[in-house]
């Protein structure tokens, strides 16, 4: 049961990618993100364009094609979101395969399809080459609050601790044959859900006591002082700099 | 006489709703001794070492760890003296890998740099973990989290290792490898414990507490051979074991 949900988001391997340090990459990231959300819904060739480009960055990383398709899986309610728009939206009307369907609905169900598609697709290709605990380091390096990283980092930490509890308690009640499916059933799944809320909360108490032990005064004390390699901030960042010139150029065009 | 490592006077305690749990306790630590504290459940043996740290403070009585009394001020230093060990490591390892928790604790008494990464390394490198130092803690066995527990305290170079239960739920093989572990530290220590072999084995001079007072002091396998001391404390050596044959353990 452990090793399975802190490293489902990531690829073993090595490689360019991969060697880049974590803060340059969630830059990159989000740079990148940052210029497909600035690109105009009708500049079709300036997505094409930073398709290619994350195509090319998650070639460059060696992630697997099947890998990255099975990961876009968590668009799947926006796409469901994305296809009521045509039927619902307002305004003039266009005829496709029969179908009278709404022009703005169909302009906004292809944005969110295309620019949801972009921005998820950059973010795995991040969390497919970066670890878990280097990105938490990375956010640290570009002056996150610390106080966000290390709640993220606890949230992480403990998610296996408290679903491992979640999964021990379900045993506990099926093997006193009692095995909670419908909604009718919600009263034991409360309780249970009551019951983690409890321990968890106290368990939060014993980790602060174990902090104070340890000195812990109410800041998290400064751990990494890895210098960025030259050349590092080049290569991650030529990366949005093309998504960005496509951006722009669609904007001045359109 | 050295100064004592710990000293222990006349501590009571109660919790807020008026239950009292400790009752006077009065005992002291040489330098270099290694001592089991004994007893049944409830009877007072976390909350105890709990104010070995200040993380509970008491209006009577005292406790001093290397002649520095644990009061309001000394607060900090007295929890870099005390190195407490607690017996979940899920509590204990809470940084994203190994190594950020091991330097948790120096970093927080103002160790950076060079010197961190030292402390971090020798302090692995005692308990056998350094191969781990990259990894996140949840995804080493039991027996690894709780030797990495032990490093993080010992990165803080205490005065004292104090643990809880540190052999509760290890397989008999982690449970051997921490003892060894534990047997090669150069460093006095306070152990809690049900597990008396354990304690026969790493500590010379056990204490008994029951009800929040204790209620002998001695050589261990004294203590463990005393059928009557046992017997109204709630001890019990393992099915099998013959208190007339114990053989003294660490001396």
């Amino acid at each position: 049961m452990r090793a399975t949900h802190v490293h489902a988001l990531y690829v073993h391997g090595t490689g360019r990618v991969r060697a880049l340090e974590a803060h340059v990459k969630v830059a990159a990231m989000v740079a990148f993100v940052l210029a497909v959300v600035a690109t105009p819904r009708e500049a079709f060739w300036a997505f094409g364009i930073q398709a290619v480009l994350l195509i090319g960055a998650a070639a460059a990383a060696r992630i697997p094609a099947g890998f990255l398709l099975r990961r876009l899986v968590v668009l799947i309610p926006f796409v469901l979101f994305a296809l009521f728009l045509p039927l619902f939206g307002g305004g003039p009307r266009t005829q496709v395969f029969g179908f009278a369907l709404s022009v703005e609905g169909l302009w906004g169900a292809w944005t969110i399809l295309a620019k949801a598609t972009l921005g998820v697709t950059a973010s795995i290709v991040m969390a497919a080459t970066t670890e878990v605990p280097d990105i938490l380091l990375g956010l640290d390096r570009l002056r996150v609050p610390r106080l966000i990283t290390a709640i993220a980092g606890f949230m992480i930490r403990y998610l296996d601790v408290t679903l491992g509890e979640m999964h021990r308690m379900r045993i506990a009640m099926m093997s006193r044959g009692y095995n909670p499916r419908w909604i009718w059933q919600n009263r034991a799944l409360a309780n249970s859900a009551g019951a983690l809320f409890i321990r968890s909360y106290e368990r939060g108490e014993r980790v602060y006591q174990a902090m104070a032990a340890r000195g812990y005064q109410g800041q998290m004390p400064v751990l990494s002082r890895e210098l960025t390699r030259p050349g590092s901030w080049l290569q991650a960042l030529a990366f949005p700099a093309f998504a960005w010139m496509a951006a722009v150029a669609a904007i001045i065009a359109t | 006489m050295s100064v004592p490592a710990l000293e222990v006077r006349d501590l009571s305690f109660s919790y807020p709703d008026g239950t009292a749990v400790l009752h006077s306790v009065d005992f002291h630590v040489h330098p270099g001794e290694r001592v089991a504290l004994l007893g049944p459940n409830g009877a007072g043996k976390t909350t105890l070492i709990l104010h070995l740290n200040g993380i509970f403070s008491s209006s009577s009585g005292s406790v001093t760890v290397a002649g520095l009394p644990a009061t309001e001020e000394n607060i900090h230093e007295i929890r870099r003296r005390t190195g407490l060990v607690f017996q979940d490591p899920d509590d204990q390892l809470f940084m994203p890998t190994v190594r950020q928790d091991v330097a948790f604790g120096p970093a927080n008494f103002g160790v950076q740099g060079a010197e961190l990464d030292d402390r971090v390394r020798d302090a692995l490198e005692a308990v056998g973990m350094l191969e781990v130092a990259d990894r996140p803690p949840h995804h080493l066995s039991l027996g690894q989290r709780r030797r990495v527990a032990v490093a993080t305290v010992l990165a803080m170079q205490p005065e004292i290792l104090v643990l809880d239960e540190p052999s509760s739920n290890l397989d008999p093989a982690s449970r051997h490898e921490l003892a060894h572990i534990l047997e090669a530290l150069d460093i006095t220590m306070l152990m809690v414990t049900h597990d008396l072999p354990y304690a026969l084995e790493l500590c010379e001079r056990s204490l008994v507490i029951n009800n929040g007072r204790i209620v002998a002091d001695g050589p261990t396998s004294t203590i463990l051979g005393d059928r009557e001391l046992m017997r109204a404390n709630r001890l019990e050596l393992p099915y099998g074991f013959d208190p007339s044959f114990i053989r003294p353990g660490r001396t």
